[in-house]
């Protein structure tokens, strides 16, 4: 799970991560109340993506007045496809200097590593093309972790000015902090800024949460915002089912996740054929295709108005053919009348021949069987183009 | 010949007592693997039936290998136990780690990843299905009946699409089929398995599967050009997934221009692998290959 900028300084405070809190608000209204009370400030916009200064979604405000002006732009305004619903309003603290850090998996070499520049500020990525090295990269053995030595370490690689370095190196450990104790895959902070008087500060974070972790962190559950979260996904998590929404016409079930993303680019590229239909969802419904996750599954999907077809596509491995069957026969009596579009099924693998058996003798009208994962896709993209 | 697994592996399952060890203990029973016991702490000293044997139940991965001289271990326990039940496989100096629980926290397995620096195990998952040496030996939840021996070697990061192809190239069979697991982290990459089956006398070509994500199917691609000389198919899953959702697999993601599928299979085709469609495709791909 991706932060917003005022999640990821909540959970910098409680590490004793040196930040600046704000005030977060969804309407302009409260953006001048919360101007009146801090003075000059800055207006930004909460969205979980990258630019959003570029975007015009972070303003200068010198009066309460202009706060208000800002926060109604900034409201409603779409950052890389999303929408705002909140603006973050904090103290106009204008930085000296600006740098950049950050904690993140290495998937590639399996370990972690920081990322250090003494010129932040900007996208660190434009920092790394046009002056390589000022970026200092640093590895971090997941074994071994960062004390005190390492994070001096990791400041003098940096080249932090001499007069910040035991706030830096106090920086290091606490964002360090937050990376471990809270089962990060990312901790970013750009700008640390340099204010005056030399005072170390995260003017902004950016936090990646692992959500394998969420058994050991009951707490990261009150991040989840409802509002930014596609209803149809809302629905789906609520059911405990693995869901993507994507923008399609042929709604997807299938079991594994590979097979899943395999089915939905079949579909795609059968689409090709029938008028260019895509893929409505991602939705892996695992080992358990039983009635009920089943009936869950069609239910979130049917509940999308782009789909027009639906393609379930199960390899039976563990799972039993037959097991699934009856769970598509199960769901459809579930979902009744609510069971309006048409379903292609392609059953293969364990027990495939009672499966089918059990899909032929329900003759259900919405039903058709395909043999093939290929044929099936291309079966159900016609239907969704019909 | 094989990979990693041979009908002389001596398994032995921690975590057999739980449902889902249990349950899949007997199904490797059933496809003919070795299992000599299972661990279990506050059960040991006890026997276990399952597939119609008397399996020991051991205090400890230690103990279990020095009473049954077992070199696998397949993990089943859930993930908030995982990291120590691999700490403690590993300090017992098994061979091959199997570790097919779903939903470890990445920081646990980068740790265990650091800790197996210098160790003798080797680490297959954790998320994966497991390893299947068709009629000798499966370590892990791969249905043995799908298909049997043959030339093929496959390596996957899914679990369904592994049984997929294995069913669609089940006219020519499987050397070792292979599920490397849809982490961020794994213990054994493609790289590992292509090295393994390029020295595999018995494998004559060699399935490559990958997903969204990372950036292993590109260092494979580099890595074939300089070492694989055996025919590779490739396919990789996910050309429609969105920027930045977790599909399915933690690791399956694409971040920013990174991890995207077409890059993945733009940098195999630029080392002369050939790569399908769709799985049927990759299969006829293969298949014309087998027979020349």
């Amino acid at each position: 799970m991706d932060l917003m900028e005022f999640q990821a300084k909540e959970l910098f405070a409680k590490h004793g991560v040196k930040t600046t809190l704000g005030v977060v608000v969804t309407t302009a209204e409260e953006a001048r109340d919360a101007a009146e009370k801090i003075g000059p400030c800055v207006v930004k916009a909460q969205v979980k993506a990258g630019g959003r200064g570029k975007a015009g979604g972070v303003k200068l405000a010198k009066t309460p007045d202009e706060a208000f002006e800002h926060a109604n732009a900034i409201l409603g305004m779409q950052i890389k496809g999303l929408t705002v619903h909140r603006v973050l309003v904090t103290p106009a603290t204008p930085p000296v200097e600006e740098y950049y850090f950050s904690f993140l998996l290495d998937r590639s070499n399996r370990q972690y590593l920081c990322i250090a520049s003494v010129e932040g500020g900007v996208e660190i990525e434009e920092v790394a093309k046009t002056n390589p090295d000022a970026v200092k990269q640093i590895a971090i053995d997941p074994g071994v972790g960062v004390d005190e030595e390492k994070a001096r370490a990791i400041v003098a690689e940096a080249a932090f000015p001499a007069e910040l370095v035991d706030q830096a190196v106090a920086m290091v450990q606490a964002l360090w902090a937050v990376f471990v104790e809270e089962d990060a895959t990312l901790v970013e902070v750009n700008p640390l800024a340099r204010l005056d008087g030399d005072v170390l500060e995260a003017l902004d974070g950016k936090v990646s949460l692992d959500d394998n972790a969420e058994f050991r962190h009951e707490d990261h559950a009150a991040f989840e915002i409802k509002d930014e979260t596609d209803p149809l996904e809302a629905k789906a998590k609520d059911k405990g089912l693995n869901y993507v929404k994507l923008d399609g016409a042929v709604g997807i079930i299938g079991n594994g996740a590979g097979l899943v993303m395999s089915t939905l680019d079949v579909v795609a590229y059968a689409g090709e054929k029938h008028g260019g239909v895509k893929p409505a969802n991602f939705l892996d419904i695992g080992g358990g295709a039983n009635a009920q996750v089943m009936a869950d599954g069609l239910d979130v999907i049917l509940g999308d108005a782009q789909v027009k077809a639906v393609f379930v596509n199960v390899f039976g491995g563990i799972t039993a053919c037959d097991e699934v069957a009856n769970g598509i026969k199960g769901a459809l009596e579930i979902l009744g009348d609510g069971a309006t579009k048409p379903l292609v099924v392609r059953l293969d693998g364990n027990n495939v021949d009672k499966g089918r058996a059990i899909l032929d003798e329900l003759a259900h009208p919405l039903v058709t069987q395909v043999d093939t994962m290929d044929g099936a896709a291309d079966k159900a993209a016609e239907l969704a183009n019909a | 010949m094989s990979i990693y697994l041979t009908k002389d592996s001596k398994i032995i399952v921690q975590g057999m007592t739980g449902g889902m060890g249990s349950k899949h203990t007997t199904l490797m029973l059933d496809a003919g693997s070795n299992i000599v016991g299972g661990v279990n702490a506050r059960k040991a000293g006890t026997t276990v039936e399952l597939g119609g044997q008397d399996l020991p139940v051991f205090g400890s991965v230690k103990e279990a290998m020095a009473e049954t001289g077992a070199d696998v271990s397949v993990v089943f326990v859930p993930p908030a136990f995982t990291k120590d039940a691999c700490i403690e496989a590993i300090d017992a100096g098994i061979g091959l780690l199997v570790v097919i629980t779903e939903g470890v926290p990445v920081q646990d397995t980068a740790e265990v990843w650091s800790y197996l620096d210098g160790k003798q195990t080797r680490m297959i998952g954790p998320n994966c299905p497991g390893i299947i040496t068709p009629g000798e030996s499966l370590a892990g939840i791969t249905p043995h009946t799908i298909a049997g021996k043959g030339p093929v070697g496959l390596v996957s990061k899914s679990g369904t699409l592994t049984y997929q192809m294995m069913y669609e190239l089940k006219d020519f069979g499987f050397s070792t089929a292979i599920g490397i697991g849809g982490d961020p982290i794994v213990g054994t990459t493609h790289i590992d398995a292509l090295a393994a089956f390029e020295a595999d006398p018995e494998t004559k070509a060699i399935v490559m599967i990958g997903e969204i994500g990372g950036d292993a199917e590109e260092r494979a691609a580099a890595y074939i050009k300089d070492h694989v000389t055996k025919p590779v198919v490739g396919y990789v899953a996910g050309f429609t997934a969105p920027e930045g959702k977790t599909m399915g697999h933690a690791g399956a993601i694409v971040s920013g221009s990174s991890g995207t599928a077409a890059a993945k299979k733009e940098a195999l085709e630029a080392v002369g692998v050939k790569v399908g469609k769709t799985p049927s495709e990759t299969a006829e791909l293969m298949r014309q290959i087998l027979r020349g």
